[in-house]
């Protein structure tokens, strides 16, 4: 088994009909992704990779029994977007979008927060269960279904990560990418319950960066609650205080949100900590030996 | 995006929150004619830089006639303000406040952010005021207060913990709940991301005044700030991270030997971290996003190269959107202007990886090819201490 999603996860896009709306749709069915359709407004009753097109996510919902749903919209019009999947009874909103001013993120957050729904995002490359499907813009060929669960804040540096998992031999149950803005959907300890409960996973991988608190939150987490072997890396040890680093959620501000006090946080509660990005997949071997 | 403090005090009286009255002043004449207009017989001559700890390096100073005006702004314009968080480079004062002088009675610590835990903006507050903020968290954190609002207006609860916290009267609780009303409603109209008064003045007569002012908006939001977004001031950032920034690179100028080019923030960040372990420091901080085009992959190398402290450059691709042999078509286009001066390390995997590199190899160009990311990092070190 895997967390969240599976092949007969039923997935349509909103953005559909745009340039990396249409990129990456094409790429997500080429995976194997039970792909049913996207949304345009104002497009809908069209067809676009053979697939229908809709107005609204609620069109999609009622005639597809569209279950998951991966956004490209631009920054300006993303709010709405997630809050409207949210409405539409969405069950997985994964935001693939970057730049979404973050007084918009703390409106969804409020307007979601009662109904039945995981987000994932914004700013982040999606997820994926190896083998099943995927939901997102990752590359699909260097992933191998197995047993390691992956979750990060960041997109390009889990590739890295996979990519060790998969030349152990590991392979991933399912990846998440949990995005790189302050303020976002799911988190590490919303990861951590899933793989904790899934059968499949053996060990979970966590990547973490500057900024915030979510890795000191899911160290007090891991603490109490997960048997499994955890190995986490923490990006931006070497990264100057008040600089925003790439990611909007990526800065030390007042002290706060050092990479030195992530790691010992980590460390403190049981989990395998690697200061080498590279080293990932072989420590992991190592715990799981 | 940070804006200076008159900017920001000008922003939170259109809020009709108080501040002392001033004028900018970008000469000598105008601080003098400045001070004439606000008469009185005490002025407050501030240096306009966007970095705190000024008034500790010496960049505010209290005059008590026009001749100290003119001597402190003499001083002041042109000269390099080194503060605690300007680095040892310091920054160059280009233009001054000049404030009237207030009674002061107390000095209290107010600001408001987005708390991410909370999931909501939330207000700071602190009796010690006017300190570096940071230390008295560390010193005292019992002297600090964070309090996220939970509906869309301060109530008067949340306003009767904050003032007790600063040991407010009755009169001045219902002045500050009209402030903190006034901060809240300017954060959210203005996309705010941190605004800061430290201090806020209660002042002998007991009224409550921003005598210093820090704003910073949300950089996501500035498209629909257009009247923040004149205030940026190209003269307070790094001109090669303004330049970058024109080719959608995200690139923070360091103090390292070795240049970093990579795809992505976290794997950005991550190639720094190891260049570190492996016993060097990164020139910078470059990750050139995911749209990349081979004009602005050929303006990173241009920016790397042309950096004298650069001594090895280490590019790190792992391409999913990115292809690499736009990577590979960059460099070609920078070094028909700027030659390879230093020596290159690539690692090129992912998309189009085979064509990236025979690019190169095509091109004649003695570049050190690695297998991974731990190998590359290794090569860049030698290869830059080599240099040196």
């Amino acid at each position: 088994m895997s967390v969240l999603l599976d092949r007969h996860t039923r997935v349509i896009c909103q953005g559909f009909t745009g340039k990396q709306g249409s990129f990456h749709s094409e790429q997500m069915i080429a995976y194997g992704s039970t792909f049913v359709g996207g949304v345009t407004p104002g497009k809908g009753g069209q067809s676009h990779l053979d697939r229908p097109v809709f107005n609204s996510v609620a069109d999609a919902v009622e005639q597809e029994g569209a279950e998951a749903t991966v956004i490209f919209v631009p920054p300006r019009f993303a709010a709405d977007a997630i809050i409207e999947a949210a409405i539409a009874g969405i069950q997985l909103i994964c935001c693939i979008t970057e730049g979404i001013p973050v007084q918009d993120m703390l409106r969804v957050k409020q307007e979601i927060s009662g109904i039945d729904c995981t987000l994932i995002g914004p700013n982040c490359p999606g997820i994926i269960t190896p083998g099943e499907a995927k939901i997102g813009i990752m590359p699909g060929h260097i992933h191998l279904p197995g047993r390691i669960g992956v979750i990060s804040r960041s997109g390009t540096l889990t590739y890295e990560a996979v990519a060790q998992l998969t030349s152990t031999g590991l392979g991933q149950s399912t990846c998440i990418g949990m995005g790189g803005d302050p303020i976002h959907g799911m988190d590490f300890i919303d990861a951590m319950k899933l793989f904790e409960a899934d059968d499949q996973t053996e060990g979970v991988v966590m990547i973490g960066e500057i900024g915030g608190s979510d890795e000191e939150n899911a160290a007090d987490y891991i603490r109490d609650h997960v048997s499994k072997p955890v190995v986490a890396f923490i990006a931006g040890a070497t990264a100057p205080a008040g600089k925003r680093m790439g990611h909007a959620g990526a800065i030390i501000s007042g002290g706060k949100g050092t990479a030195a006090a992530k790691f010992a946080a980590l460390e403190s509660a049981g989990v395998s900590i690697e200061h080498n990005p590279t080293l990932l997949g072989e420590r992991m071997l190592e715990l799981l030996s | 995006m940070n804006i200076h403090e008159y900017q920001a005090k000008s922003l939170l009286a259109a809020f009709s929150v108080p501040v002392p009255r001033g004028a900018v002043a970008f000469s000598v004449s105008d601080a003098v004619a400045a001070a004439k207009s606000l008469a009185g017989d005490v002025w407050v001559v501030k240096a306009q830089i966007h970095a705190g700890g000024r008034g500790k390096a010496g960049g505010v100073r209290v005059c008590r006639s026009l001749q100290e005006v003119e001597l402190a702004a003499d001083a002041l314009l042109g000269s390099i303000l080194v503060t605690k968080q300007t680095g040892e480079a310091g920054k160059q004062v280009n233009r001054l406040y000049i404030e009237e002088g207030l009674d002061i009675d107390r000095e209290f610590y107010l600001s408001l952010l987005v708390d991410r835990e909370k999931e909501s903006i939330a207000f700071v507050v602190s009796p010690a005021g006017g300190m570096d903020i940071e230390q008295v968290a560390a010193d005292t954190p019992d002297q600090i207060m964070t309090l996220p609002i939970s509906g869309d207006e301060v109530s008067l609860e949340e306003t009767a913990s904050m003032a007790a916290m600063l040991s407010l009267n009755v009169d001045q609780t219902d002045e500050f709940h009209q402030l903190a009303c006034h901060l809240h409603r300017m954060f959210g109209q203005t996309d705010g991301a941190m605004l800061e008064l430290n201090p806020l003045l209660l002042t002998g007569d007991g009224h409550l005044v921003a005598l210093d002012a820090k704003f910073v908006v949300d950089d996501n939001a500035v498209y629909r700030q257009p009247a923040i977004a004149e205030l940026r001031d190209l003269d307070e950032e790094d001109p090669r991270e303004i330049e970058a920034s024109q080719f959608g690179l995200n690139y923070i100028a360091l103090d390292g030997h070795i240049g970093c080019m990579v795809n992505g923030a976290g794997l950005a960040m991550a190639t720094m971290d190891i260049i570190q372990l492996k016993g060097d420091r990164p020139a910078n901080f470059l990750d050139v996003g995911g749209g990349v085009t081979v004009d602005a992959v050929c303006e990173a190398f241009k920016l790397l190269f042309s950096d004298d402290h650069v001594k090895a450059v280490l590019v790190n691709i792992f391409g999913g959107i990115v292809r690499c042999d736009i990577i590979a078509n960059g460099l070609i286009e920078a070094i028909k202007t700027h030659p390879m001066r230093v020596p290159v390390v690539m690692r090129l995997v992912g998309t189009n990886e085979e064509e990236g590199r025979a690019i190169v190899k095509n091109a004649g160009l003695d570049v050190r090819w690695a297998d991974d990311l731990d190998q590359a990092a290794e090569f860049a070190v030698a290869t830059a201490q080599g240099v040196k």
